[in-house]
């Protein structure tokens, strides 16, 4: 190895160059094979048929053609959609409350925090069975008590109307600890000095609401719509376990599509395309939100 | 009187947020005819639950399993993630500020077109129903090298340099001086390893069909789903809790780091 001579150059343009590179190949070779191989693939394998025992046959645009006549493809991408709708305001609206109680003077703020954070650590499998025998049709506990206390029961998981709004709940309730963090960092921000302007000019709480706390978070929303976008686009297990995608393929979602059409049906290449897609979907979404939902505050 | 809603409101946010592990803790003592009351004690405290899931499944097996697998990947990111993430910060190198922008790149592809051809590739190096697939394809990560170049950012250059001109080669500049200062980096990322690599549940069921390398993970949603569980409801839940045990234990001794762990993946984006 050579870096001891290197060393001896002195200090200077010279130094640390070969190192450098030694200190960052193991990197970048581990990232041409496992992410630009696949990715020069992934362009390749869009255009076969293929089920990884036979070999590869070239189909052309077969496989986007397919897509586009694919009524799964589509139900997959409103039923994120419809779980983007509810997910995402009610995150927001309930994060930052939890966000603004934890910022004030109470007494036990980091005891609340701690636990309010703990479904965010545990894994998704967890949660998922822990929430399909709370929302269980007949044995289930909120069932139990919504007709204990005279309700109906609801068919949660059961009923194509109910499963995604449900999963969109359940993903709510793992997630919104983590972005109760991220509001509150972002209220830390907000300068003093601003809320003090507000008060000597006269704001009313919901002015002082409206007009300096929600415009200046705007940075911390644009972080936390892109990531519940992503999130959505990214559920996986919770409708795997919950409903297996049922019921009448209310709650398929892109990767539980993707991952269907590869390992029931060994599509590799439509699986692949399907993969391409959704994630030039999730890059679209994204670019159309950073530029609606962002502000320029400053 | 407002600060008195405010303790409501957090009390209700305390109950949401907690009660349904307890339920689900104290459900899997119950036998299987109380699950679904609304007692909050089991009438007897039974084991059955605990016992059906370890006859069953292989579960201690599949705790080895994802012990190697998360002590494996975590020690790699950490190591190769300091040593990139020191060459990116304070080594001289042509194509230093090209390979940083790589690294950027690769962090906004979204995963889902990688997923099917890293599967295929990882099937051609006869890498399924085995550790190494779950391992090798993992060693590296690129949020991990963004968090520990940032840090690495911040050290004084002046500290560097002096140890060079004592004659220090680089490996122990890095192991010895850059390593101790940066220890809330280094916990910061592997933190954030941890979890995500003891949660990973996509990729195993792509690549572990035998029972033997499944880690928990896996093995548990598949207890759930692929009627090991014979549909009762309190060895699904035992199983649950024990999969959730570990991180959470592990939370609650570093809660501090793990919620600024995690929230520093939100606040840089």
């Amino acid at each position: 190895m050579n870096w001891k001579r290197s060393k001896s150059n002195g200090s200077g343009a010279g130094l640390g160059q070969r190192i450098g590179y030694v200190m960052a190949a193991p990197y970048f070779v581990h990232l041409a094979i496992f992410f630009g191989y696949p990715l020069l693939f992934a362009m390749v394998l869009v255009f076969h048929r293929w089920d990884i025992v036979t070999p590869m046959e070239f189909v052309g645009l077969k496989n986007f053609t397919r897509l586009f006549h694919d009524d799964l493809f589509f139900r997959a991408l409103l039923n994120t959609g419809l779980f983007l709708v509810i997910h995402i305001p009610l995150q927001i609206f309930v994060s930052l409350f939890f966000a603004e109680l934890l910022n004030s003077k109470l007494k036990g703020r980091s005891f609340f925090r701690t636990i309010y954070f703990l479904p965010v650590v545990v894994s998704g499998v967890v949660i998922a069975i822990l929430f399909q025998q709370l929302f269980a049709f007949e044995t289930g506990y909120i069932n139990s008590v919504l007709s204990a206390l005279g309700g109906e029961r609801i068919p949660w998981l059961v009923s194509p109307e109910w499963a995604m709004p449900t999963i969109a709940l359940m993903a709510t309730w793992k997630n919104v600890g983590f972005y109760i963090i991220l509001f509150l960092v972002g209220l830390q921000n907000i300068p003093a000095s601003m809320y003090e302007v507000a008060f000597l000019e006269g704001a009313t709480t919901w002015q002082r609401w409206t007009r300096v706390t929600i415009p200046l978070l705007n940075p911390m929303m644009v972080t936390v719509v892109v990531l519940s976008t992503i999130g959505g686009f990214s559920l996986f297990i919770e409708p795997y376990i919950l409903t297996g995608g049922g019921p009448l393929n209310s709650t398929l979602t892109a990767l539980l599509y993707i991952y269907n059409q590869a390992f029931y049906f060994g599509h590799m290449g439509y699986a692949a395309a399907l993969g391409l897609f959704f994630a030039l979907i999730i890059l679209i979404v994204v670019l159309l939100q950073r530029r609606f939902v962002e502000e320029d505050i400053y | 009187m407002k600060k008195t809603l405010g303790y409501i409101a957090l009390f209700i946010g305390l109950i949401a947020f907690a009660y349904p592990f307890v339920w689900m803790v104290l459900a899997t003592f119950k036998p299987e005819v109380e699950i679904g009351s609304l007692a909050p004690f089991p009438s007897v405290w039974s084991l059955d639950s605990y016992r059906m899931v370890f006859e069953t499944i292989p579960i201690g097996r599949a705790f080895l399993n994802s012990l190697i697998v998360v002590a494996s990947v975590t020690c790699s990111v950490l190591f190769f993630g300091t040593t990139t993430a020191y060459a990116l910060a304070k080594l001289k190198w042509k194509g230093r500020e090209t390979a940083f922008n790589i690294i950027l790149f690769t962090m906004m592809v979204p995963f889902m077109v990688m997923l099917i051809p890293l599967y295929t590739l990882v099937v051609s190096l006869g890498w399924t129903d085995s550790l190494i697939g779950l391992i090798v394809p993992f060693m590296m990560n690129a949020t991990a090298i963004l968090i520990l170049r940032q840090s690495f950012l911040t050290l004084p250059t002046d500290i560097l340099e002096a140890a060079r001109i004592d004659g220090c080669s680089e490996w122990r500049i890095l192991f010895t001086i850059v390593w101790p200062l940066s220890i809330p980096a280094i916990v910061t990322a592997g933190i954030l390893v941890f979890i995500g690599s003891w949660n990973e549940v996509l990729w195993p069921m792509m690549v572990i069909r035998q029972e033997e390398w499944m880690t928990m993970p896996q093995m548990v949603a598949l207890f759930s789903v692929g009627g090991g569980a014979q549909s009762k409801l309190g060895p699904q839940l035992a199983a649950a809790v024990l999969l959730g045990i570990p991180i959470v234990v592990a939370y609650l001794y570093f809660q501090k780091h793990f919620i600024s762990s995690l929230a520093s993946t939100g606040l840089k984006g």
